[in-house]
Parts: C-alpha cells; structure tokens; sequence
C-alpha cells in the first residue's frame, strides 16, 4: 500500500490534517501552500505538464512523459548512479487539482497532491500534499534521505520557484556571472 | 572589473573580479558612476552581520548609467539611473501594495528559509547585504547587475549631479518615509533620535510633511549642528538630560511623534543576537534600545512612533506598559524605496530637498578601504563617504 494523502487523525479543529502534530510512525506528510499572484487555470497548465517542474524542482535530474498520465522521474544518486520510478496521474481536476501517486515497485512509494483554489484579488492558494513511505536498503536510505533531509523545506523551495516563475517571469537567482549561474544549476 | 570585497572584520580590499552578466531576462548591467558607504556597511566591516562570505561584494547604495539590458528590461543603453537597495519583483501582491521591501520573489529561493525562521516570512533580496537577504553582489564596483531592471531603477536627468540623486538608493527615502509613518498633523512637534543621515533626512521630510517643530538628538556636535541648519531644535544627550529637556520644550505635553533614527544606518539583520543570544552586544544593547525606550516614554499620550532605526532580533525592557497605557501608534519596516522615488526625485529637481549638504568625502573606488577606515573611525566628522569609479587617485 503506498503511501496515503489522505491520512485521518482525530482532530477537533479546523486546523488542515497536515499541522497535527500527532505524527504517524510509518508515513511522513509534507504540506506547504504559497499563494501566487496569477490565474488558477495557467498554474494548473504549467503544472500538468511534468516537464516544465524540472525548472522549479531542485532535486530532479529528469522527467519523462510516458503518456498523458504516467511519467518517468529520474533522481541523481551517489556513484554516478540514478533512482528512479513512475508516477501515475490518478485524479486530475482541469483548473483544480492534479493527484499522483508512485506505480508499484517504486523505490520510495509516494503520493501527492496540489490544488488550485481562486483567491479573488491574491490570485490563487496553492497547496501541495506529499506523502511517502520511508523505504528499506541501501538505495532505499539514500532516498530516504535525500526526501526527509527536509523535505518540507524541500517542497517550500520548489514552491517560492514556481511562484517566482509564474509570477515574474523568471526564477531569482543572486548569480553575478553565467558561469557562476551555471555551477549554481548544476 | 574592480569591486570592494569583503573578506572578513575589518578587512576590505578592491579586487579584480569577473565582470557581471545579463542572466535573467528582466536584468540590466549598470556602469557605476557613484556609490556611498552606508552606515550598516559597517556593520559589514565590523563582521556583525552572518551569513557573509569572504569575497562578497559589497555596496548598496549606488546609481550609474544601463550598459547591457536584458529582452525583458525597459531600460535603454546609456540611461542614468539611481538603484534601490531593495531587489523588489513588482509582480507580487506586496508590490502590488507597494510594500517593496517585503516582496516575496526578488529573494533566491533558497535564501529565504532563515527569514522564515527569523520573522515568519521572508523579505525581499537586498543589495550586497549577506547571503540571507540573497546574496546579491553590491554596487561598490565598477559595475553591477541588477535583476528586475524594469521595476527598481529610476531614470534621472542626464544633466544632474550624482550627488543630488545618489541617496534616493536608500538613505532619503529612509528618512521621508520616517516621517511619513510619524503620521504628522500641521502644527506638530516631532523629536527625532539620531542624527546620522537617515536622522537628518527625517529632519527635512518632517518640516515638508507640516512639523511646526523638530527637536533633533545626538551627541555628534557636527551633526547637532547639520540638524540645527535645516531648522530643528537640538538637544546634546551628553550634556544635557533628553527626557526633562523634551518635557520643557513641549511645555509638559511630549512631542506629538517621535522617530526613532538611531542605529538606523542598519538595515542589519543582527542575527548572531537571535542566534547567540548575546543580549549585551553594542548593537542591540542598552544603547540600541535606550532610543526606543526614551521614544516611547517622551511621545506624548496617544502620539505616534516611528521607527526607522533596524531592530533584527529580540529586546531586553520594551516598555509594553507605556506602550499601551498611552495608546501609542508604531510604524515601522525596511524601506519601501521604489514607492518613493519618482516623488522624492521631484522634489530634489524642484530644489525642496537638498542632499549634498551630507557628502563630507569623496574618493575614487580604489581608495575605498581607507574610506570604509575614515567612516569607521570617525564618525563626528565623516558624514558620508561617496566612492567613483572614475575618480583619479589622488596624489600621495
């Protein structure tokens, strides 16, 4: 079973699922929502389009559209070696919502979430919601790593990037030269 | 190029560097012309400030003439142009309020997670101000680059002197908006604390805005009397006692505002006091907060403050009760600098505001060690620094 968004606890207010701070020992829940300054439906489209992540997700060595649902993610590992696995389009909501989750036999079984919802005058509350499952052997704890390092400090910084492409134009960036643009890149 | 790096307490030095490239689309490449030494430079110099690295270049107040733009700047080649020290987007709901200094995209991404930590949310990039405000190399170069040309850089007369706009970078929109947020009603009396640049410039906007007196306090004598020619009334805090004093000129009532300049001339993020927990540091001790505290007990009951002077971390003795019991108003943040600009840079070509008044030293971009030096040392008498490039070095 991989990993659950849509984790219930019991909770008493109206505080989202995800600030609880009963934690679940088997499951890590990252959420962070950023509000930005354009159309839901534009950030959608970007969105829906898997290519287009690589340039506001740090992490990411590649990704592979398979077809309209199903893409390829590609993780950069120690040893010249890479990690990667399927992630299938399981929910998708034009304008709204995109929800994936990992095909079986994924290294980390993950799952997400990002909705889009109208914020009048502000423009567009976007939330991301990623669960996964801290996986076993040795590639398995470098994920893990590379995932729990911070992930939700992880997922706040490709969040500020997309914010900052779709709102400015361009991603922010304090490089002085290319050259030192490029190294920053790599 | 040639630029004032950083290269750690006490140590800068003009190095030869790479010279800076279009990256962005919304960039442009600045030939420096002019350039001052802010006081929180020093705090640079002084190795106050974390998150340096050796190497960074350093400057924030400058202004010069569009070289290269990028497809997306609106800039053209061979404009002459002052720079805010805000690195702002103009895209953002911030910017859209025209709350520049809290812009949420001019920031790399990357360095707005100790902002978070620190405030909540992150403020905007800075110029040349360590890597937590972003990490931007500064204007105290030969030349600089600046991202989001479109929304930062004022285009001024090419005919004007350097000196007359080169302080719409930072210090003079400082000081305007000191007083703007001492909300003055004709007729007031404000006293402002501090009588360094942003201290005198608050003097001057204060009368603009209807003061009918302004009550300047400092212990610099030149720069008492700097205040003294623009019309405020002085007290000497060494020789004479602020709080009586202030009582007596006001017959008893307090100033209607008061404005707390001191320590102003940092935009420092004094983070090592978060960190560290060194409450006794020079820069947020007893001194630091004094201002603010003898501020809130002189203002008159319901009166307002304003607070240009920075505060990063946390105070030890904030009078909350005074604060409250009087029903004071405080208005306070990082300059919202692009907001100011196009009316400030009127009212200097209409000759209401003079700036040059403040410039006690010039020398070429080479001598800039020993400018950061002068400043540092002497502070009575060296009012500001500006470095040119172009300058020749003077004979020895």
């Amino acid at each position: 079973m991989a990993a659950d968004i849509d984790t219930v606890s019991a909770r008493h207010d109206d505080a989202p699922v995800t600030t609880s701070k009963i934690t679940h020992p088997d499951r890590a829940l990252v959420a962070e929502t950023v509000t930005i300054n354009r159309p839901a439906q534009e950030l959608y489209a970007f969105w829906r389009d898997p290519t287009n992540l690589l340039m506001v997700m740090d992490n990411i060595q590649a990704i592979a559209v398979i077809d309209d649902s199903r893409s390829r993610w590609t993780v950069k590992a120690p040893a010249g070696r890479e990690v990667s696995w399927e992630s299938v389009i399981t929910k998708d909501v034009p304008g709204e919502e995109i929800t994936w989750q990992s095909a079986p036999g994924a290294d980390v079984a993950n799952s997400g979430r990002i909705t889009f919802q109208d914020a009048g005058g502000r423009g567009t509350v976007v939330r991301a919601v990623i669960a996964y499952d801290p996986p076993g052997g040795v590639i398995g704890q470098f994920i893990a790593k590379l995932f729990q390092r911070e992930p939700r400090i992880q997922t706040r910084r490709d969040l500020r990037r997309f914010k900052q492409l779709m709102e400015t134009g361009e991603i922010a960036t304090a490089a002085r030269t290319m050259q030192q643009f490029e190294e920053e890149e790599a | 190029m040639r630029a004032l790096a950083w290269h750690g307490k006490h140590d800068v030095r003009v190095d030869t560097v790479d010279d800076p490239e279009i990256i962005n689309p919304r960039d442009a490449i600045i030939k420096i012309t002019a350039t001052a030494i802010c006081g929180s430079d020093l705090h640079l110099y002084d190795g106050y400030i974390p998150t340096m690295k050796a190497g960074d270049i350093l400057g924030h107040e400058f202004m010069g003439e569009v070289v290269e733009v990028g497809a997306k700047s609106t800039l053209q080649r061979g404009q002459k142009v002052v720079v805010p020290f805000t690195i702002a987007c103009g895209s953002c709901y911030h910017c859209g309020k025209h709350q520049y200094s809290a812009c949420d995209n001019g920031n790399p991404a990357d360095n707005q997670d100790i902002g978070r930590e620190l405030y909540g949310q992150p403020m905007s990039g800075l110029f040349g101000y360590s890597h937590m405000t972003g990490g931007y190399a500064g204007g105290q170069a030969e030349y600089v680059r600046v991202p989001f040309s479109d929304v930062g850089p004022i285009v001024v007369p090419s005919d004007i002197e350097d000196e007359k706009v080169l302080f719409l970078s930072d210090i003079l929109p400082t000081g305007w908006m000191a007083a703007e947020n001492a909300q003055i009603e004709p007729g007031d009396t404000v006293a402002v604390w501090g009588c360094g640049p942003v201290g005198l410039f608050a003097v001057q906007s204060a009368f603009l805005l209807g003061a009918a007196r302004v009550i300047a306090i400092d212990h610099f004598p030149h720069r008492l009397e700097l205040a003294k020619k623009f019309g405020a009334e002085t007290i000497n805090f060494e020789e004479s006692k602020t709080y009586e004093a202030l009582m007596e000129m006001t017959g008893g009532i307090g100033p209607d505002a008061v404005i707390d300049a001191v320590g102003l001339e940092a935009h420092g993020f004094f983070v090592d006091n978060v960190i560290d927990q060194i409450k006794a540091s020079m820069f947020l001790g007893t001194d630091r907060i004094h201002s603010i505290r003898q501020a809130i007990l002189a203002c008159r009951k319901g009166g307002r403050v304003s607070m240009p002077a920075v505060y990063g971390g946390f105070v030890d003795k904030f009078p909350l009760g005074a604060f409250m019991e009087k029903g004071l108003t405080l208005k306070t943040g990082q300059t919202h600098v692009q907001h100011y600009m196009p009316a400030l840079l009127n009212a200097i070509v209409e000759g209401k505001i003079d700036t040059t008044f403040l410039i006690s030293h010039t020398l070429p971009l080479e001598d800039a060690p020993k400018g950061y030096k002068m400043f540092h040392d002497n502070q009575n008498e060296v009012t500001k620094v500006v470095l040119k490039p172009d300058l020749a070095l003077a004979a020895e």
